[in-house]
């Protein structure tokens, strides 16, 4: 192990000293009684900013949203009992997506714990089936060690949130500092090179496909293997998709993207992903979202290649033919190379049947609306930011609208709570967004309900003179909670309506940002521009949209892939 | 559903046993029986989980046991040869008119009586779980006063072994 030469220091001390070495730009976080000494720290030192948000959730998201819109690591800081059970939330969010997260939690001192002192709570208890791995640190000896370890597990491997709680008392002991230049743990060694026995079947599988599918998720994205999938997918001639989490994989714009899989993805993709004869899966993990029903999924006989880093994530809700575990970069690199020596089948009668897939143009709404249409806000949201934003999102319709209509040719420009599905997401996402890609355009597209949940955020985007646009798509129902409860609950509209909005202008004005209503279609343009083009300052638009309008297509929950509900079967 | 015993080798530190319960109970697997010790390498613990499952089932349990950062090394016993032992303590009544009974019983299941009041005797036995199935099954239901076991436990037979 490495060692820098040491020096005696307290815990808090060397908690900073860490993030320095890590190279870490911003925490975000919230002080309190645990963290005090932490905080003192923070405030003696210029390197590690840190960003003060106004719940431990908003701190939690800003971190996670910092990590998947860049290639660093979003670190956050609270204190001890409600500081992390608010915190839980964002940890979980990170956690279902894979995100890469570093969370330092205060806890009441050593020889307070387990006796219920105040503001105590069994954070590695609480938190441990929702991280990676966690930490508590008994003795200041252990902390700068402990620290690299997180980050290490953090980024490596499939990534995720880990979390290292810290007792008061362990942040006022003093000890030498040595930050380990690496780590080795004998208990956990993520694999690299994928299995070359395994990448030679794939190659023949890929090369002999008559009806081939390239189906890839979050883990392209995470692993920055959106050069060599769009390498392999050009060299093939394949059609592809990605999933909610791995939009922008594969330039959305390009002929060859079928749309998004799943529960709202384009007819052509579920009808290809059902049809087709080889499916090579990269870095996703057919979930219930995407194949629906698996009985009925695993009715075609497909053979399926599936490439992750995660052997637990492989024949877990469908069997795979060919396993190939690995670093996904690793893999295609591999595979790349025996592909260019290799000619593959003429797939064209498979590309004219997709064609005719693609002609039900299965997103199609009403454009002549006299009534303002969230997919049409979407599409301009798309041409206003020329399709070069960051977007940030919710969760419910407006999310499923903005992953069909705004083209992602890059990767971590889409930005949302795919996996745990966290309404409150989008707001403080887009300022970690805005944090790690400093002007850079970010919008949040939200709802009403949605954007209530985290709404308080709107203040730290002040404090920071961050310039988020939100797009608030506003038709004052929970709309997806609206949808499922019309199309399956007989129309009760069960507490899914919201009355007593605030004046979202008004509200976006009394925490000193602009607000701008939005009513009519033809307002819809020229508000955006003039939203975006006020470039120094967060602009609140709220949009007044259609109430009735539903997300197609729909795999009703427990069907068939292929069992879709289209806005013309209604 | 086919019974498995799924051996682990885990770091000996605070919180691996709740990590790897913790794991069975938030996906949904079985645990018949847990039991956990140190080894002869005081940072590395043992733990013998005998769970039941499909095969699917079963994968899945040693992938995910694997995913988990502190353990070293997992392996499913039942896919090979091997041998399983489980201890019982068992306290029965024996009074004077069945001490004998008792007494002879115990020898039938090669079980050791350990301690001995004026009613009543606790009986050491050792073997695998339907050994200790059968000797309870045996005995006057009304003459058990209180049972202890260990779970299971097991070990690879031959040059089959388990270290890192």
């Amino acid at each position: 192990m490495d060692r820098v030469k040491g020096k005696s220091l307290t815990g808090a001390e060397i908690v900073v000293r860490c993030l320095q070495e890590e190279g870490v730009e911003y925490v975000f976080g919230y002080p309190g009684g645990a963290v005090l000494f932490i905080y003192d720290e923070l405030f003696k030192q210029d390197k590690v900013r840190h960003v003060l948000v106004r719940h431990e959730q908003g701190a939690a998201h800003a971190a996670d949203g910092y990590s998947r819109s860049s290639n660093k690591i979003g670190v956050c800081l609270v204190t001890s009992g409600p500081g992390v059970t608010n915190a839980v939330t964002g940890i979980a969010t990170a956690y279902m997506d894979s995100i890469p997260m570093v969370v330092l939690t205060g806890q009441v001192p050593t020889h307070a714990i387990g006796l219920d002192a105040f503001q105590e709570c069994d954070t590695v208890g609480i938190t441990r089936p929702c991280v990676k791995h966690n930490f508590l640190v008994k003795d200041v000896k252990d902390l700068a060690t402990t620290i690299k370890k997180a980050f290490y597990l953090a980024t490596t491997g499939r990534p995720g949130p880990v979390l290292v709680d810290i007792p008061k008392d362990v942040t006022a002991a003093t000890c030498e500092f040595h930050y380990p230049g690496t780590i080795a743990l004998r208990s956990y060694n993520p694999v690299k090179k994928g299995h070359a026995g395994q990448i030679k079947k794939a190659v023949q599988l890929l090369t002999e496909a008559e009806r081939p599918m390239v189906y890839t998720g979050g883990g392209v994205i995470l692993s920055n293997a959106a050069p060599q999938l769009t390498e392999l997918v050009r060299l093939l001639g394949f059609p592809c998709t990605n999933t909610l989490m791995g939009l922008g994989a594969y330039p959305g714009t390009d002929r060859q993207f079928l749309g998004m899989p799943g529960m709202h993805g384009t007819y052509q993709t579920n009808m290809a992903m059902q049809h087709c004869d080889v499916l090579l899966a990269i870095g996703a993990r057919f979930d219930d979202r995407v194949i629906g029903n698996p009985a009925h999924f695993a009715q075609n006989p497909r053979k399926i290649i599936h490439i992750d880093i995660d052997p637990s994530s492989i024949s877990k809700r469908v069997k795979v033919d060919v396993p190939i575990v690995g670093n996904i970069p690793d893999v295609l690199d591999d595979l790349l190379k025996l592909l260019k020596n290799e000619k593959p089948r003429d797939i064209k009668a498979w590309w004219k049947q997709i064609e005719e897939w693609r002609a039900k143009d299965c997103l199609k709404y009403d454009r002549k609306s006299k009534i303002i249409k969230p997919q049409f806000v979407l599409e301009k949201l798309y041409e206003v930011t020329k399709g070069d934003a960051f977007v940030t999102s919710d969760v419910g319709q407006h999310q499923m609208w903005a992953a069909q209509f705004y083209k992602f040719d890059k990767p971590r420009r889409w930005i949302n709570s795919g996996g745990l599905g966290t309404m409150g997401f989008g707001l403080p996402a887009a300022m970690g967004v805005q944090m790690a890609n400093p002007g850079a355009t970010v919008a949040c597209v939200t709802g009403e309900s949605s954007i209530q949940m985290c709404l308080q955020e709107l203040s730290t985007c002040k404090q920071y003179r961050l310039p988020i646009k939100i797009v608030n798509l506003n038709n004052k129902y929970m709309g997806m909670v609206r949808q499922w409860q019309q199309f399956f609950h007989g129309n009760r509209y069960s507490e899914s309506y919201m009355d007593a909005l605030p004046d979202f202008v008004k509200l976006a004005e009394g925490y000193g940002h602009r607000g701008m209503l939005v009513e009519k279609p033809g307002d819809v343009e020229p508000a955006l521009r003039e939203a975006f083009a006020r470039t120094n300052e967060l602009v609140f638009l709220d949009f007044i949209t259609d109430q009735a309008e539903n997300v197609y297509p729909m795999i009703p929950g427990g069907k068939g892939i292929t069992e879709m509900i289209l806005s013309e079967d209604l | 559903m086919t019974r498995h015993i799924i051996s682990v080798l885990v770091e000996n530190e605070a919180g691996a046993l709740s990590r790897i319960a913790g794991l069975f109970s938030a996906r949904g697997y079985n645990i018949e029986s847990l039991t956990v010790a140190p080894t002869e390498d005081a940072s590395l613990s043992r733990m013998t989980v005998v769970t039941s499952g499909s095969e699917d089932v079963i994968e899945q349990i040693t992938k995910q046991l694997n995913k988990l950062v502190d353990v070293v090394k997992v392996v499913d016993l039942s896919e090979a040869e091997h041998i399983e032992r489980e201890l019982m303590l068992i306290k029965v009544r024996a009074g004077q008119k069945d001490r004998e009974d008792m007494k002879r019983m115990a020898d039938i299941f090669r079980g050791r009586i350990i301690d001995v009041s004026d009613n009543t005797y606790t009986i050491e036995l050792t073997g695998d779980g339907r050994k200790l199935d059968a000797f309870i099954q045996a005995l006057d239901q009304a003459a058990i006063i209180e049972t202890v076991r260990t779970g299971t436990s097991g070990i690879g037979r031959g040059n089959r072994v388990l270290r890192i």
